[in-house]
């Protein structure tokens, strides 16, 4: 019975703890209801402090002739026309003032000459874009949130973990979850849910992605009656750290590249000058010294080929390690010590402009970057899909129910461009945490019903029954084959056969998971949370695989074989996932809105 | 080639436990999180471990490996001698919560009692501030803090003098510090510093500084400054003097 559990009332719910989610519940305090916020870790602790490069904002500190125009064709650019072209105006309208509000709360950027943010280089921005803060953007972020946010009167439940979203008729009413520390459920009632969940990356073997990111809230709005969107553009980050093993995936930043960092095949060959896609190549340099000077801020010179979109970076990557060209752990050669030949002092000058991929590599790999390459290779990064929402808003289609942030889809498209992310987090977490606590305040009393949250607490606690029972299957083996399979199957090149395969695996796994038992009590018990985070896996995988295999085409982060070349008629739709009422997962495809005429324009001016 | 490695792990909750030996192999360029983590999948489904990034940048898997405070996900097993069984325990400055998770919720509760960020008025009309970078230098090393709090498990204060109710910390001197000394900061948290939170009681022993994985110079660039702040403010005759008696204005 609901009696039996401590319940919480709140106006706005918000549902993780990262960038956006932080921002939302700001924003909403601000507002003047009364927020709750859920973190699945300790708060400050989520994977926004991994993001390392800077966010996107278009205040031209740097190079005067960036405008949100600019900005907003690149990110369409790089999305490759399939982003909501709504959402991304509004996000390259509106990132100055949000980063400019950060300063005002705190954070600390690295500066110009005369004082002002500075802005560096990234992979698809025209001009020099990125407010950082060496390479550890993430963690200034989320701590300058966090800081501001501690003092705004929002109540924090760290270590919490939500298994369902309630419901009340068609509308989300709260949340039902429990404290990981002691395992002890507990009643969210609100208004209004935020889910900011961040990201999946934990469906791959390889992945950037922490244990956090098993794609919990895409797949409790799902489940809620929320549509998916573009599940199928996944980005594939292409230089993540593969050795030794147990780094396997590690980031390392887009920056190493910005600042100068060259790809190299075992040959010595900078092999990204071999192919140079068409919408690229009036803004790519032919020239490895004009290249340099872009690196160097010369504002006349040409990007280098390796500051190319992520997507293309990846394939190439994992082209020349399929033609035998690689380095000896299956990778390439990332190497920012040539530097050297150009700059005196160099050793000192990378220490001081990548200060975290320089200890990450001294203290992981025992490599000092100042002196010999790195090699990477590509690792799973970032969800573009995810939980369709209102542009303006940020509302899904169930009442009571929004979403921002990686776990939101739209802004992206299929390919996401470095730096729009930390950009995203507060453009939309902000416009989330504005329209639910309008939605709270336009909203009287919630009610939750008991027999829901039974049958969510039964569905908890049941793998601890079925060990009681005499079941021995624990959850870390399916979580293993689930993601070896999706590696494999559903991974950076993709295949029609393949992925076939992998959705009879998938339902495999789903009546595998449906079994598995865990040994010992709700106390802090990572087999138990591992048991739990399955459905979401198995949720999120099985959307992105139905999506791909239904994408006959290769654009932004997905890439078939089977179909190498963009299709232009394919341009024309999203998919869109859905609950059926029988509980099977539907997809259809929708046109993609039709863009307005002076944003057409804006694209074709850029071109 | 593989090794076999023993690790000691501390098993148990608030009320009490005691190390548990668990036996494993272990292969090229392993960190002790990694061995931490096969004997959870392998061995001990229910051990309670955090843990986030992996990559030293959240400051969650903070334990005592052979006694000394270390983040686990950044500690090579390659600098370890595997030929004796290796100690992982928790955090002894908090309260334990079960195996290698400690109840480090104090230092979220101390952190909301310190004065925020309160900025003067923007330098341009647009709203924006002017700041030069050798300005932020020293705010910025201040701001690599990563929350592991490792440096308020290693002090003695703390650790072994449990003044947790008076004393807040390297941690949240260092915060302090970069509240302080941000250029555009106007705020002044000297009376409290003196008072409720208890600079005086850091000795200076730089213990905090030994295990700070970011390398933060905590003691000569944050607490130092941060004490000689204080002793102007209260403890210099002339400097209160001139208080007294400087044109205003």
């Amino acid at each position: 019975m609901a009696t039996n559990y401590e319940t919480h009332e709140y106006d706005v719910l918000v549902i993780g703890a990262g960038g956006a989610g932080l921002r939302a519940a700001i924003e909403a305090s601000a507002a003047g209801v009364k927020v709750g916020l859920i973190c699945k870790s300790l708060l400050g602790k989520a994977h926004t402090v991994m993001a390392e490069g800077g966010m996107a904002a278009a205040m031209g500190n740097v190079d005067d002739r960036d405008s949100w125009k600019v900005h907003f064709a690149d990110t369409m650019r790089g999305g490759q026309y399939v982003n909501n072209w709504r959402m991304a105006e509004l996000h390259a309208k509106e990132a100055p003032a949000r980063v400019h509000e950060l300063e005002a709360w705190g954070a600390v950027f690295d500066r110009t000459k005369e004082g002002k943010i500075s802005q560096r280089n990234f992979g698809g921005h025209r001009y020099p874009r990125l407010a950082h803060v060496g390479d550890r953007t993430g963690l200034e972020l989320i701590r300058t949130l966090q800081d501001h946010g501690i003092h705004q009167g929002i109540t924090v439940f760290m270590e919490y973990t939500i298994v369902s979203l309630l419901k009340d008729g068609d509308r989300v009413v709260g949340a039902f979850g429990y404290d990981r520390e002691r395992g002890r459920f507990r009643v969210f009632k609100a208004k209004a849910v935020v889910v900011c969940t961040g990201g999946l990356g934990r469906a791959y073997k390889v992945t950037s992605n922490s244990w956090e990111g098993t794609g919990d809230g895409v797949s409790l709005a799902y489940h809620a009656g929320a549509e998916l969107l573009d599940m199928e553009f996944i980005q594939f980050h292409p230089t993540g750290m593969i050795w030794p093993p147990s780094v396997m995936g590690i980031l390392v930043t887009e920056s190493v590249r910005g600042e100068g960092g060259v790809l190299r095949n075992k040959d010595g060959k900078r092999f990204m000058y071999d192919d140079i896609p068409e919408n690229y190549k009036s803004q790519t340099s032919t020239d490895p010294e004009e290249g340099w000077r872009y690196t160097q801020n010369d504002k006349n010179a040409k990007r280098p080929p390796e500051l190319l979109t992520r997507d293309h970076v990846a394939r190439c990557i994992n082209r020349e390690v399929k033609a035998g060209r690689g380095s000896p752990h299956g990778g390439v050669f990332l190497d920012i010590s040539w530097i050297k030949e150009k700059i005196p002092n160099s050793a000192e000058h990378i220490k001081r402009k990548l200060p975290s991929m320089y200890h990450q590599f001294m203290q992981l790999a025992n490599l000092d970057i100042t002196k010999e390459p790195m090699e990477i290779g590509p690792t799973t990064h970032y969800a573009m899909g995810g939980i369709r929402v209102n542009a303006e808003t940020q509302a899904t289609n169930v009442p009571g129910l929004f979403a921002a942030g990686e776990c939101a889809a739209g802004l992206h498209g299929a390919n996401r461009l470095g730096g729009n992310s930390l950009s995203d987090l507060i453009v939309f977490g902000k416009r989330a945490g504005e329209y639910a606590a309008k939605l709270a305040k336009e909203t009287s009393a919630v009610t939750v019903s008991d027999a829901e949250i039974e049958s969510a607490y039964k569905e908890a606690v049941a793998p601890f029954e079925r060990a009681a029972a005499g079941t021995t299957e624990g959850p870390y083996q399916v979580q293993y084959d689930l993601q070896n399979m999706m590696q494999k199957n559903v991974g950076i090149v993709r295949l029609q056969n393949e992925m076939e395969e992998a959705l009879a695996g998938i339902g495999k796994l789903k009546a595998r998971a449906a079994k598995v038992a865990v040994q010992g009590h709700c106390e802090y018990n990572p087999g138990w949370h591992t048991a739990i985070d399955l459905k979401h896996l198995l949720t999120v995988s099985e959307a992105i695989t139905l999506c791909a295999m239904d994408r006959k085409e290769s654009r932004g982060g997905h890439f078939r074989e089977d179909f190498p070349n963009k299709d232009p008629e394919a341009q024309k739709y999203n998919s869109v996932i859905s609950k059926a009422a029988d509980g099977s997962m539907k997809l259809r495809r929708e046109p993609n809105p039709a863009i307005r005429e002076d944003l057409k324009q804006v694209i074709e001016e850029m071109k | 080639m593989n090794k076999t490695v023993t690790f000691r792990i501390w098993r148990g909750d608030a009320t009490g436990g005691k190390f548990v030996d668990y036996t494993t192999e272990i292969t090229e360029g392993l960190v002790v999180l990694d061995v931490v983590h096969k004997i959870q999948a392998q061995q001990a489904n229910d051990l309670a471990v955090r843990w986030n990034c992996k990559a030293g940048k959240c400051g969650s898997c903070s334990a005592e490996v052979n006694g000394m405070p270390k983040l686990m996900c950044m500690t090579r097993m390659d600098t370890l001698d595997i030929t004796k069984p290796i100690t992982i325990e928790p955090m002894r400055a908090f309260p334990r919560i079960r195996d290698l998770a400690t109840d480090v919720s104090w230092n979220f509760r101390v952190k909301t009692k310190i004065k925020k960020f309160n900025p003067r008025p923007p330098d341009a009309p647009d709203g924006t501030w002017r700041m030069m970078q050798e300005d932020v230098d020293r705010v910025q090393e201040f701001r690599k803090c990563i929350e592991c709090f490792l440096c308020q498990d290693v002090c003695h204060v703390l650790r072994d003098h449990h003044k947790h109710e008076e004393f807040i910390g390297p941690r949240f001197l260092v915060y302090t510090a970069a509240l302080e000394m941000h250029p555009l900061d106007t705020e002044d948290r000297l009376p409290e510093l003196k008072q409720a939170q208890g600079i005086g009681f850091c000795n200076i022993t730089k213990c905090c500084t030994k295990v700070c994985p970011e390398h933060i110079t905590i003691t000569d660039n944050a607490i130092i400054p941060l004490k000689e702040r204080v002793v102007d403010e209260f403890y210099d005759p002339f400097g209160w003097l001139w208080k007294k008696i400087r044109p205003k204005g």
